[in-house]
């Protein structure tokens, strides 16, 4: 699917990066997390081809990223940065649909995963309504429509990279989001994302990465990241970690 | 699509107001020849056999005069609103305008160099001055233009914030520079400076018109094959590269395309505000900002609406003519001012 292999980014004398190396599985959800400045960024960058590594190299489909075109990479690979900038007053389903430009697949199959993608997102109410009338959390949504109908309806071998999606998200939809996330992995589709709420990340995600000055710290199943020592290290933070008394993934109390 | 009003029947009229625009432009003017002189003359010399007793002047001023003039209107006016939505998808801003990355004020630059230049080359033939003014104005627009991008450029990336923050320093200098040159003129060299960067579409060839007409031919073709590209690079460089373009490559054409664009325009006609801000503001307004529709829809209205301009400069002080560029930017400038308003942008 996607692999990194020992992923350095140097930038003049600070390295943003030293030797990270993950893999992406087809189905699964992948979390990034660490403080500010840890690198999660750059990594994401670094993972989708926008930033070349001082060294190691990235596969996708087996493949060195940079031997890619352009289109091709795009069909497989769709990317939603920690904040979109548009300052101009298109319809919310005309942004989605943006996510088919790299496609030909013909109107109508487009029109129809367009309406999909914004059902995953919760974002279907909004397709009439003009871009720039909407509150930043119905925004982020509306991006994530539009790179969910990038790579709609999911296929294994697709990957899916999303920086921070919850952030400007009221509780409810932090929730909806990551569910409608792991509901796309689950048609095989394999997801990177970067989060800084814990608990979301023990909930949603398969495997986790902690991130600290841009070293890789641990990774593994929630269970085997989230305790108490790796998190005091990575953030600093006192932790106890309980079970969820329903769910049975651990969840993080700050002391 | 998500235009407001049916992308149909706006093209249906705008083609309309295109044709009333360029029959104007042939019909009124210092001797202004009757509507249906106009049209049966115009017809007959694309061709159309009419009976013609009594045609012959209008004949005559038609095809030797207004005509150029027409077409060079039209030319400019399209080729300045499609750089106009090029420089504003590229800067992502809906405020931008085509001058922004140098190449008015270094056509400005060329213009003043030969202008002034010229009073210092006595041997220069009479018939030589509008065509060595051309030429320069071009080069200084191509030069400045190619300026700023390479200042812009960092690591092989574009930065367009650099870009536009060397458009604005190189254009205070080229304006110093023309400033100078202003100082050190005569009083008819000043004259000719003062007219030349007020625009006007006096004086109209064919010889003038055709390197416009051509470059203007080609941006209309060639701008509307990256409308899709445009629409991409309005969420973000990073997020059109995701979406699989080669933004580098897609700037760098704009950039090319803008200072050849309004390098040509501002050589034939002087500079002439407004219409390359203002014209693609009012087709975002009514066809949306999808570049499928907006660039069609800028390059018909920028030609009707420099055409409107250029007959109110004839007739407002007739038999004299007001400097069009005067004329965009009193219109131009308080119509902004009211969309400013309207929208709170």
């Amino acid at each position: 699917m996607l692999v990194g292999r020992d992923l350095t980014v140097r930038r003049g004398a600070i390295t943003a990066l030293q030797d990270v190396s993950l893999e992406l599985r087809p189905g699964q959800v992948f979390g990034v997390l660490g403080p500010n400045g840890a690198g999660k960024s750059t990594l994401l960058a670094t993972l989708s081809g926008e930033l070349r590594p001082s060294r190691g190299q990235v596969l996708l489909q087996g493949r060195p990223l940079g031997d890619w075109a352009d289109v091709e990479r795009a069909r497989c690979l769709a990317v939603l940065p920690q904040s979109s900038t548009l300052s101009f007053a298109f319809r919310v389903a005309d942004v989605v649909a943006m996510g088919r430009l790299p496609h030909r697949t013909g109107r109508g199959a487009d029109a129809a995963f367009v309406a999909a993608a914004m059902a995953a997102a919760d974002a279907r109410h909004l397709a009439t309504r003009s871009y720039l009338e909407l509150s930043g959390g119905e925004r982020q949504r509306v991006h994530l429509a539009r790179v969910l109908a990038q790579l709609w309806p999911g296929e294994t071998g697709q990957v899916l990279m999303l920086d921070e999606p919850t952030s400007m998200l009221d509780p409810a939809h932090q929730h909806s989001i990551l569910k409608a996330v792991r509901a796309f992995a689950a048609q095989g589709a394999a997801a990177l994302v970067i989060l800084h709420d814990l608990n979301l990340a023990a909930r949603y995600c398969d495997r986790l990465l902690l991130l600290k000055d841009g070293r890789p710290i641990v990774a593994g199943p929630p269970d085997e990241v989230l305790q108490a020592e790796p998190l005091r290290a990575v953030f600093g933070l006192d932790v106890l970690v309980q079970r969820h008394p329903e769910l049975g993934h651990p969840l993080i109390i700050a002391r | 699509m998500g235009s407001p009003v049916p992308a149909r029947f706006l093209f249906f009229v705008l083609g309309l107001l295109l044709l009333v625009a360029i029959w104007l432009s042939l019909a009124l003017g210092p001797l202004s020849l009757a509507l249906g002189d106009s049209l049966a003359a115009a017809l007959r010399l694309v061709g159309v056999p009419i009976e013609a007793s009594g045609l012959e002047q209008a004949e005559l001023i038609l095809a030797q005069i207004r005509l150029p003039r027409t077409l060079l209107g039209c030319a400019a006016g399209a080729v300045l609103a499609l750089c106009g939505v090029a420089m504003q998808g590229l800067f992502r801003n809906p405020l931008a305008d085509p001058g922004l990355v140098g190449v008015s004020s270094g056509a400005a630059l060329g213009a003043a160099v030969a202008i002034v230049g010229s009073t210092f080359i006595p041997a220069l033939p009479a018939g030589w001055e509008p065509y060595l003014l051309s030429v320069f104005a071009f080069v200084g627009g191509l030069g400045v233009t190619l300026l700023v991008y390479r200042l812009g450029r960092r690591d092989g990336q574009t930065h367009v914030g650099t870009m536009l923050l060397a458009g604005i320093a190189l254009t205070a200098l080229a304006g110093a520079v023309v400033g100078l040159f202003s100082y050190l003129a005569d009083d008819r060299t000043l004259r000719s400076l003062t007219f030349w960067n007020l625009g006007s579409l006096n004086g109209a060839s064919y010889a003038r018109l055709w390197p416009l007409l051509l470059i203007t031919i080609a941006v209309a073709l060639w701008l509307p094959r990256r409308a899709k590209a445009l629409n991409a690079l309005l969420l973000g460089e990073s997020e059109a590269r995701h979406l699989g373009f080669d933004v580098e490559r897609i700037k760098r054409e704009l950039v090319v395309c803008t200072a050849l664009g309004v390098g040509a325009a501002v050589a034939a006609t002087g500079l002439i505000g407004f219409i390359g801000l203002v014209v693609p503001h009012l087709m975002r307004l009514l066809v949306g900002p999808d570049h499928r529709l907006l660039l069609p829809a800028s390059a018909l209205a920028g030609g009707s609406l420099l055409l409107l301009a250029d007959v109110a400069a004839r007739l407002v002080i007739a038999p004299a003519e007001l400097p069009i560029g005067i004329v965009t930017a009193l219109l131009g400038a308080p119509f902004f001012l009211y969309l400013l308003l309207r929208e709170r942008l």
